[in-house]
């Protein structure tokens, strides 16, 4: 496939803070590309680098084979773009703004079926200084598609959202890819990333620390799966005994690490067994969201993280 | 440039504008207020007592004498005199921007000693209708007082009423195109140094560099939104001026030039005040130490040919004098070929501050 984007040692400097601290990926085209990271991790200044909206201290840029910083005006009319704190004229209502959009953009736009897309036409005709937070939110959307862009950069576009009104984004989202789009999405949610993104990039001090689908990482860096069934003390002692795994015990609860999937036919057996009361069998896996809470906080905990780091993007700080 | 763009960029603009009902009230009520006031304090100051320029062609004649005592002695006129030399009254009047004048004629006092009427030539400059009732008033009750003391015969000595021969202008007059300067100054340039900060602040350029509309787009159609404004209040201010206070000046094309030109000149200087600056509240102090000179030194409040020549010398510096200059041209003294040099004067200006504010002004930073 295509790529729509490419970063190669990516540096960017406010001053004396390294933001962003070398960093390398690719997004290909008609891929949902979600950036996860805490805080200050350098998400945003990334983006704006991508939008062109920053100069790259160092390192390549291509966005859609162009250069972001000295082809930003025919970038603007391929890319679409929420900014992380989306704001606009305060006196002026979604339905205006959209028009003003399709009238820069030269597109013959419905405004109604823009809001309708964003869940906003009801309040097509409020000013901005009275919308809420998520509908604010929901208009950068909305504007961001006006142009009907083959690329969009979406910044934390659920933040604050109710859970209403994220899975409607979402939905949004999930729309635009299958319209071929391609989606670049930083968020702090993990479930987010996990079910909207093709890819996903851990970042973290402006350096990525792995990268892949939801689920290369958790297997590569996620605790072995769990087997859970509800039971007495004894039972643990007995999993223990037979098979030899790790097992811990909570209130009532056995959890015992599995390597593979024939292992769960054996523990059960085991547990069947052993004669004592079993009941609610469950499988765990690591979410992304415990991985990346072990990869982020291993970091900031200062650990050795050259096992974290997957080739091309490895190398100390 | 791109027309549709900048029509839907005005549009939204205005839109926002109109409704922040603050900043309209303060765009259109404003001059208006203040020409209120100032007139109130010219008409004022002006009504205590009217100056009156007397030409006594018979000095010494008992009639004349006894007839300017008479006047005197009535307290509402004060009175200047000149002498033959200074020639026509009516011209010496009108060179000099007075209002009222009287000639008394060489054979008064033997005319009257004669018993055959005399007339005295009263000059008042209708536009200042307080002024020129209160002059010929007092002017025909001290002729009636001459006749009966002296003669007894009530019309012997009579008023001849003159206006003076073109417009005589007071500061009010110059009131009116100096105030419209004054918005023109003021109302671009704080705005335009407000709203850079705000876009700065609210991230409005980056959402705006975001899409295709241009720098030079963006300013052009502040600039329009500027130039319909200072429209509105130019009508606005001529209108209460000549309802109110019989102010000369009458609303011309040849204004337009000015009033597009001068408030070309100030948006793109404001804009540029904004940009040149790091912070807003720098913003604010460069932009008022611009405007604040300015407003006072070029002819808003006070007409600049009553300045000394050191402080005349500092407002043909600056680019308000002749926007206001022109104003005065058009408006007051018909003066095509002045006009046309203030404007040409004006129009270099405005694209140098244009040319600048395009460059210094950033959508995204570095
Ligand atoms: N304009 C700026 N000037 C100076 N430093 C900045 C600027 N913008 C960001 N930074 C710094 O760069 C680092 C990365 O910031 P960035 O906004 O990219 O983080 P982020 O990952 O988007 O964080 P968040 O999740 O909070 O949005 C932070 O330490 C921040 O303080
Ligand atoms: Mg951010």
């Amino acid at each position: 496939m295509p790529r729509a984007v490419e970063v190669r040692g990516l540096v960017k400097e406010y001053g004396a803070l390294r933001a962003v601290n070398g960093i390398d990926f690719d997004v290909e085209a008609g891929s949902v590309f979600a950036f996860l990271g805490p805080n200050g991790a350098g998400k945003t200044t990334t983006v704006e680098v991508l939008e062109g909206l920053r100069r790259a201290t160092a390192g390549s840029v291509s966005v859609l084979g162009l250069d972001p910083w000295s082809q930003g005006s025919e970038l603007h009319r391929r890319i679409g773009v929420i900014p992380q704190e989306f704001r606009f004229f305060e006196k002026i209502t979604p339905g205006e703004a959209v028009a003003y959009y399709a009238a820069l953009f030269d597109r013959p736009t419905l405004v109604d079926a823009v809001l309708e897309r964003v869940v906003l036409l009801d309040k097509k005709n409020d000013r901005f200084e009275n919308l809420s937070g998520g509908q604010k939110q929901k208009l950068g959307l909305a504007l961001a598609l006006v142009s009907e862009p083959e690329l969009l950069f979406l910044d934390e576009p659920t933040t604050g959202l109710d859970p209403h009104a994220r899975r409607s984004i979402w939905e949004v989202i999930r729309a635009l890819r299958r319209e071929g789009r391609t989606i670049f999405l930083t968020t702090h949610y993990l479930e987010e990333a996990q079910l909207l993104a093709d890819r996903v990039a851990i970042i973290d001090h402006g350096r990525i620390l792995t990268s892949g689908t939801a689920d290369s990482i958790i297997a590569e860096f996620g605790r072995p799966d769990r087997l859970r069934l509800d039971g007495p003390p004894e039972l643990a002692e007995a999993l223990r005994r037979t098979t030899g795994r790790p097992v811990r015990y909570d209130r009532g609860r056995v959890e015992v690490e599995v390597g593979g999937r024939e292992e769960f036919v054996r523990l059960l057996s085991a547990a069947e067994a052993s004669g004592l009361p079993w009941s609610n069998v469950t499988t765990v896996r690591d979410s992304l969201e415990d991985v990346f809470v072990r990869l982020v906080g291993s970091m900031d905990e200062g650990e050795v993280r050259a096992a974290a780091l997957p080739s091309g993007a490895g190398g100390g700080r | 440039m791109n027309p549709r763009r900048i029509a839907a960029d005005f549009g939204v603009f205005a839109r926002g504008y109109v409704r922040n009902r603050v900043g309209l009230f303060f765009a259109l009520a404003f001059p208006v207020i203040i020409i209120l006031l100032f007139g109130a304090i010219y008409t004022t100051a002006g009504s205590s007592t009217a100056p009156v320029v007397v030409q006594d062609l018979d000095p010494g004649g008992a009639s004349s004498q006894q007839f300017l005592a008479i006047l005197n002695a009535s307290h509402d006129l004060s009175l200047s005199f000149v002498n033959a030399s200074v020639g026509n009254l009516s011209s010496y009047l009108t060179s000099r921007g007075l209002t009222a004048g009287l000639v008394i004629p060489a054979n008064f006092s033997a005319r009257i000693a004669a018993n055959q009427s005399a007339g005295v030539v009263v000059y008042t400059d209708p536009g200042q209708a307080s002024v020129a009732g209160t002059v010929q008033g007092v002017v025909s009750a001290s002729l009636v007082e001459l006749n009966l003391e002296r003669t007894h015969t009530p019309s012997l000595a009579y008023p001849i009423a003159r206006n003076v021969g073109s417009p005589i202008f007071t500061d009010i007059d110059y009131l009116v195109p100096g105030l419209i300067g004054f918005t023109i100054l003021t109302s671009p340039m704080f705005a335009m140094v407000e709203l850079t900060a705000t876009y700065r602040k609210e991230k409005l350029f980056r959402q705006l560099s975001l899409t295709p509309l241009t720098r030079g787009e963006w300013l052009s159609s502040k600039i329009l939104w500027y130039v319909v404004l200072t429209l509105i209040s130019a009508a606005l201010m001529v209108s209460v001026g000549d309802l109110l206070f019989s102010a000369h000046a009458r609303l011309s094309w040849g204004m337009l030039p000015f009033l597009v030109l001068g408030t070309f000149l100030f948006v793109s200087l404001g804009m540029l005040s904004g940009s040149v600056t790091r912070t807003p509240e720098t913003a604010a102090v460069v932009g008022n130490a611009i405007t604040f000179p300015m407003m006072f030194l070029s002819g808003t409040f006070f007409p600049v040919q009553e300045f000394s020549p050191a402080l005349q010398a500092v407002a043909k510096v600056l680019p308000l004098y002749y926007v206001i200059d022109g104003l005065n041209s058009v408006m007051l003294f018909n003066d095509p070929t002045r006009a046309l040099t203030d404007a040409l004067v004006v129009l270099g200006i405005s694209l140098v501050f244009f040319l600048a504010a395009l460059r210094a002004f950033r959508w995204r930073d570095e």
